[in-house]
């Protein structure tokens, strides 16, 4: 009897103990795993919000119709049977194939003289209607894909929106940078990883990285009042615009020398001590070591470096924006001012800008392409770095 | 046979000198490499210093001494006479909007003083020259001077003066000042701070200590996250314009706190939307800042803390954070001085370029250091640029103070670990 009591005891006691010590659901732990989530996704949806509002407004540039008023009116009134029409002398000129609308009515222009239209009534299904004298004439200004990617003449003004003359002074910003920046870079990389001494590397590596903190409108400054004074003075005023795209890349490769050079450095001092102790036995020199060993055992590393140098040489804004010059410009002359994708965008977008306007759109469609350009090359330099890294060890 | 016998007078590899030589060309321009990078940014230093200090011809419109009363010149006048002299030389309108500022009565000598000298003295300068001009080139300085400007005084100064950062933007150079753009600056970073150090952080403790590598959609994340690092800040200037600036408009124009000091003028374009705008940008550096300081905290923290029971968030909160602190800071403090620094985003999302009020809050209109700097630059005259290199200065001495925050904490703290 007793025993059996003793047993039951026992019995609960166990069962105390597995409710005791079975998990209990923590709803602190819960709400704070989940919202350490939610910060994580914050990333994501930065993403998501890029690529959506650029894709979007990208699109209204490419398929929307804008209506551009262009200040011009119509003269006299327009009957519903009129197939010619009459505008005011002031505003935009009308060429032979555009689409104009008046109030709902939209009309294709046949051929013109002077001020006169010939004219297709109520293009697009609209319903013809009478127009009284005074009402103003909406321009419809459309960009095919073709022209966007093929053109070489950039003026919103006139309707012309071919990418080139931006996307060529991007690119010759680009390529002129590079040329700086690769070399020096990778020579400053060189020497502090494999000739510097621990504390010449120690003082030299800080003033890198205050290099590589200044505000790059400092540069543009820099660029403005120094670098191309300099250029002047070496070429010619006559030569030497006072905006050029040498400057300016110039400039922007001094920029990114510390970013090679660190990122460089790194990869360089990753390579194991033993490889270079190898090479020295067989009675390599130093420099021997370091171009035939070294170096290619960093590859890797390396051009990962010149890739994030290119991506950022492109997407560099202000050193172009101040020193490259204001207005598109189709020139292979790195001394002529020429404008490039990032410094029309923040161009266009200093003043006010109206939204829905072709103008605010085409900002979008430049940002894409910026963007895919950018995201392309991190992409590459990331499967640079996994694919052909040398793992020791 | 002697095997040494032939090779003993000539070197066993004749090539050696050349290798040898080769590898010292090669040593020198590697290090001369080095030494471009450091003698830019010396030269950078200079070239702002250069147009910060120097010479420049002021011309008054009215001379002081012509201004004495009884002969008593106008530094020891009385006030009242100074008013009397403010009352003679202007005219009635303007007297009238200084009085609606501040009437006379109210006003302090020291500050009638200035008004003298700022509208009826009125000096301007009318040519400026650099520091090595100053410094170098004195003789045919004071020879153009007396050719070109000979009602007008030469003078040493600097560009760069308390008055410079103290007073609020102006059209006019020598009146101009950094005020309001230090104040925006301010106001900016601190509302990126408020957004951006908790959810990098937060992204930072899920990634490194509760995301499971193998799952896709922590994977996803982290890619993610490296990728937007790279991504142009100019494209985050165009992602602010749409989304906080045009689609959240009634949030960060104010206008949804109607009868709170909202400025509803400012449409969107506000301290708010930069600061988020800024705070989308700097997020992806302070998580990957952060996830390195988290990594660097021995796992043995973590055993042992679970070891005695606690929790995930537990161990977290009162072992790994604490520890990781100080490496968090100080990639924080980093990611902001770079925010502090961006203009590209600010100018497309809208800053406004000419404030001559304080921001007096979230929802004003705002300038900041950088945009001052771009705006001064891209004027043609040289004394904007002389007041941009100034404003340089003073954005140079911010970011130097943080940099240093930061090293001060790396030091100071990495040391007790």
């Amino acid at each position: 009897m007793t025993k059996e009591i003793h047993m039951t005891a026992v019995q609960t006691d166990n069962e105390d103990i597995t409710a005791a010590l079975r998990r209990k659901p923590r709803f602190n732990e819960i709400v704070i795993q989940s919202f350490l989530f939610i910060c994580a996704t914050v990333s994501i949806l930065t993403t998501i919000g890029i690529v959506y509002e650029l894709g979007k407004e990208s699109m209204n540039f490419f398929l929307k119709v804008q209506w551009e008023e262009i200040n011009k009116t119509l003269a006299e009134p327009l009957s519903e049977t009129d197939g010619v029409l009459l505008t005011g002398t002031s505003g935009a000129a009308i060429a032979e194939g555009d689409l104009i609308r008046i109030d709902q009515e939209q009309m294709m222009v046949l051929s013109t003289s002077d001020l006169t239209l010939e004219i297709e009534r109520g293009v697009n299904n609209t319903g013809i209607a009478p127009h009284s004298a005074g009402r103003v004439i909406y321009l419809a200004r459309d960009v095919s894909l073709l022209e966007f990617t093929t053109g070489t003449r950039w003026s919103p003004q006139v309707g012309s929106f071919g990418i080139w003359p931006l996307l060529n002074a991007t690119l010759m910003t680009t390529v002129i940078a590079m040329v700086i920046a690769l070399p020096l870079g990778l020579g400053v990389a060189i020497y502090l990883s494999e000739y510097a001494s621990d504390r010449t590397r120690n003082t030299l590596k800080p003033i890198m990285e205050v290099l590589a903190g200044v505000p790059t409108v400092v540069y543009g400054y820099f660029a403005l009042t120094f670098m191309t004074p300099l250029l002047r003075l070496v070429f010619g005023a006559d030569t030497v615009s006072i905006f050029n795209t040498a400057s300016a890349g110039i400039v922007i490769g001094i920029l990114v020398i510390p970013l090679v050079s660190s990122m460089s450095e790194d990869a360089l001092s990753a390579v194991p001590r033993a490889l270079r102790e190898a090479s020295y036995g067989l009675g390599a020199t130093k420099l021997e070591t370091a171009i035939q060993v070294v170096v290619p055992a960093a590859f890797s590393g390396i051009a990962a470096a010149f890739i994030v140098a290119l991506s950022r040489a492109i997407g560099e804004t202000m050193i172009v924006a101040i020193a490259a010059g204001a207005g598109p410009a189709f020139t292979f002359n790195p001394f002529q001012s020429a404008e490039t994708m990032t410094g029309h965008i923040v161009r266009i977008s200093g003043g006010d800008l109206s939204y829905d306007s072709i103008d605010y759109n085409s900002l979008f469609a430049l940002g894409l392409v910026l963007f895919f350009f950018t995201l392309g090359l991190n992409v590459v330099s990331q499967r640079i770095v996994r694919r052909f890294r040398e793992v020791y060890e | 046979m002697d095997l040494y016998s032939d090779t003993r007078d000539v070197p066993f590899d004749s090539r050696t000198i050349t290798r040898h030589r080769r590898g010292r060309f090669w040593r020198f321009v590697y290090g001369a490499s080095t030494v471009v990078g450091i003698v830019v940014l010396i030269l950078l230093l200079l070239n702002v210093i250069n147009s910060v200090f120097g010479f420049s011809a002021i011309e008054n419109r009215i001379q002081p001494d012509d201004l004495a009363i009884n002969g008593i010149p106008i530094e020891s006048l009385h006030k009242n006479d100074l008013v009397f002299i403010l009352e003679q030389n202007l005219s009635a309108g303007l007297i009238r909007r200084l009085a609606d500022d501040l009437p006379f009565e109210e006003r302090s000598r020291e500050n009638v003083y200035d008004l003298v000298i700022e509208w009826v003295v009125d000096p301007e300068v009318i040519a400026s020259w650099s520091l090595f001009d100053s410094i170098f080139n004195r003789d045919r300085i004071a020879e153009e001077m007396a050719e070109r400007y000979p009602a007008a005084d030469l003078k040493f100064l600097s560009w760069l003066t308390w008055k410079f950062i103290t007073t609020p933007q102006s059209s006019d150079p020598e009146n101009a000042g950094v005020r309001t753009a230090i104040l925006g600056s301010l106001y900016v970073i601190g509302i990126t701070i408020v957004f951006s150090f908790p959810l990098g952080v937060g992204a930072a403790i899920y990634l490194e200590e509760y995301a499971d590598p193998k799952r896709q959609i922590n994977r996803l994340i982290q890619t993610n996250i490296n990728n937007l690092a790279g991504v142009p800040s100019i494209i985050y200037g165009i992602l602010g314009l749409a989304i906080f600036v045009r689609l959240l408009s009634v949030l960060t124009s104010g206008a949804i706190f109607a009868g709170s000091a909202g400025d509803a003028t400012a449409n969107g374009r506000t301290i708010l939307s930069a600061g988020l705008t800024l705070g989308l940008l700097i997020l992806p550096l302070i998580i990957i800042n952060a996830q390195e300081a988290i990594k660097a905290v021995p796992s043995s923290l973590r055993l042992a803390s679970f070891a005695l029971g606690g929790t995930r968030w537990q161990t977290v909160w009162n072992h790994v954070f604490p520890s990781a602190l100080p490496g968090i800071l100080t990639g924080t403090i980093l990611a902001i001085s770079r925010a502090v620094g961006e203009t590209a985003p600010l100018v497309v999302i809208g800053a406004s370029t000419f404030i001559t009020s304080d921001p007096d809050g979230p929802f004003s209109k705002f300038t900041v250091l950088p945009i001052q700097i771009y705006q001064w630059t891209s004027r043609p005259q040289a004394e904007f640029h002389s007041i941009a290199a100034a404003a340089i200065i003073v954005l140079l001495v911010l970011l130097l103070s943080l940099n240093a925050t930061a090293i001060f904490l790396r030091n100071r703290y990495t040391q007790r670990l």
